[in-house]
């Protein structure tokens, strides 16, 4: 497992999370989330832990968007974005003006608007996780995570999914942090990449650092995968 | 929600429509400016009897049920994100007629409690619903698919329904028969005296399924998701233990094991609002849940058909179609 985390997530910044399965990408997402307890130290958010606001409080200050495809039944696509007004409205959940420019906003930056009327069932794959990144962002909050929002998708949409964070951090001033296997899409799309290497601690900088300084082969060692130093690019060893 | 409100209005007026309507039909046919007249005035009409002490206490009890085991099923399809939940199926019905059978059929036991028999029958009946419930969930939290899950409930009904019939093969005659009428299940032969016995748990029930509107709908996305929403997901799913046990445990005690109504209602619901938001589909569960009950009584009392019909024939009869109709629609809403 990893040691010594130790990371920052600015704002106005998209962070990609790398290392290879079960180092503890979704781990360190969920603990980050708090939907579960540190082993040890912790996480502030704005100066606070997250371990210590509230349920409603945490989910004004970090949204988050999980791995794979949740199960809907007749939700349609608005009425699913418009559950990320839940930690702002009150105990009936009413919503309100401001509620639905909230909502209106939240499509459009995820590129969702034209979908709003269809049944989340009948989405394709790519369709959907732009609906539940609508959602997150419905939540409005300063932190934006998302486990794998690349996962099971094509080429192309995995392109647009990791365009569309890059537009959330940079037009909201967001800190997005999402893990992902698309080595390639993280170089080149994201500000900066966390490694996770397994017996050491997290490296962080931005994308050129991480391939130059040779971590970003390090934390794919032994893997069979050669990764060129220069470009990021990765080769499958026979 | 955008004008899917009037579906409320709409499921309403229905079942007030089959309410007035199972007032004047039946073995007698009262015409409406009777029922009318002994409902509102004072003076006694022809028909006071037969209105105010059979067919108003059916109806009321009616529309009790229906509600009650409508919004159970709806509670219960949502924590276990469950299309084919409901209280019969997962064996709530079965621990419940357990309970009943417990206290009807070993009654030597009981006869020196101090407690009325319909007070000891319903909370014998909540007992075992809510027994169950708590071995479903406990179940769902080791088991990975939603069908081994309704085999589970099914087992625990059979389960239940072995020790009832051991039961009552130790039992003396009249007990014994007391219990097989209230198995049969039916709406009707309750006085108004015992009708709030009923109607408290039920209404009390009802209204706290509606404070939780907001957070069931988070949860239709998912426990985790709905926890980063800022849900304790875990207190909302034992509120829902607890409030659908209380309604289809006290339905069970005073109408008997009912079958599909839980598990149907929700679905018909579902597909008239064209809305999973709880916001609505709750109320529109509930006030269809009472109107399809009072239809099933309608039925039952041969209304369109001049027989009286078995209750559990019935609600069978209206609701394994809508079972079929959700298996082979192939929703994709089942756990995967």
């Amino acid at each position: 497992m990893v040691r010594n985390i130790d990371m920052e997530l600015p704002a106005g910044s998209l962070t990609a999370l790398l290392g290879i399965n079960g180092i503890g990408k979704s781990t360190l997402l969920r603990t980050i989330a708090g939907l579960q307890l540190p082993l040890e130290g912790e996480v502030l958010v704005s100066g606070e832990s997250v371990h210590s606001i509230s349920a409603t409080e945490r989910a004004r200050r970090i949204a988050v968007v999980l791995t794979g495809r949740p199960r809907t039944g007749m939700l349609d696509v608005e009425t699913l974005v418009t559950l990320g007004r839940q930690p702002w409205t009150d105990r009936w959940g009413r919503i309100k003006n401001a509620d639905h420019d909230a909502v209106e906003q939240a499509l459009e930056q995820a590129g969702a608007t034209h979908l709003r009327d269809r049944q989340v069932a009948t989405c394709s794959d790519g369709e959907v996780q732009k609906v539940l990144i609508a959602r997150a962002l419905a939540q409005t909050t300063p932190v934006l995570l998302l486990d794998e929002p690349t996962a099971f998708l094509d080429l192309p949409n995995r392109a647009e999914i990791v365009r569309v964070l890059r537009s959330i951090a940079q037009a909201g001033n967001k800190a997005v942090f999402f893990s992902t296997h698309d080595l390639q899409l993280a170089l080149d799309l994201s500000d900066r990449v966390v490694l996770m290497r397994s017996g050491e601690g997290l490296w962080q900088g931005t994308p050129r650092e991480a391939m130059h300084s040779g971590e970003l082969a390090k934390a794919f060692s032994g893997s069979g995968v050669s990764i060129d130093p220069l470009t990021g690019t990765h080769r499958f060893l026979p | 929600m955008r004008g899917r409100g009037w579906w409320l209005v709409g499921f309403a007026v229905f079942a007030m429509l089959m309410a007035l309507l199972g007032l004047a039909v039946g073995s007698v046919n009262i015409p409406l400016k009777d029922v009318w007249h002994s409902l509102f005035r004072a003076e006694n009409g022809t028909y006071d009897v037969i209105i105010l002490h059979v067919r108003l206490p059916e109806i009321i009890t009616a529309i009790a049920a229906g509600a009650g085991l409508a919004a159970a099923g709806l509670l219960m399809q949502t924590i276990f994100l469950n299309p084919l939940a409901g209280p019969g199926v997962l064996g709530l019905t079965g621990g419940a007629a357990l309970g009943v059978a417990l206290v009807l059929l070993a009654q030597p036991l009981w006869a020196m409690m101090p407690l009325p028999q319909d007070l000891l029958v319903t909370l014998a009946a909540l007992s075992g619903a809510i027994a169950v419930l708590l071995l479903i969930t406990f179940a769902d939290r080791r088991v990975d698919d939603g069908i081994t899950l309704l085999i589970l409930g099914l087992m625990v009904g059979y389960l239940s329904a072995a020790l009832v019939s051991v039961l009552q093969a130790s039992s003396e005659a009249r007990a014994l028969k007391g219990f097989v009428l209230w198995g049969l299940g039916s709406f009707g032969g309750m006085e108004l005296t015992r009708l709030p016995w009923l109607l408290v748990p039920v209404a009390i029930g009802l209204i706290l399924a509606l404070t939780l509107v907001k957070p069931l709908n988070a949860m239709l996305i998912g426990d985790d998701h709905a926890r980063t929403m800022g849900v304790d997901v875990d207190r909302v799913r034992r509120r829902s233990i607890w409030i659908s046990g209380l309604l289809a445990g006290t339905v069970t005690a005073f109408c008997g094991p009912i079958a599909f109504l839980g598990l149907a209602v929700p679905h018909v619901a579902r597909a008239f609002v064209r809305s999973a938001d709880h916001r609505l589909l709750m109320p529109a569960t509930i006030l269809l849940g009472a109107g399809l009950a009072l239809v099933c009584d309608l039925i039952v009392r041969g209304a369109w058909t001049g027989a009286v019909l078995p209750l559990n024939a019935v609600t069978s009869l209206l609701g394994v179609p809508v079972v079929l109709w959700v298996l082979l629609s192939g929703r994709k809403w089942a756990k995967r």
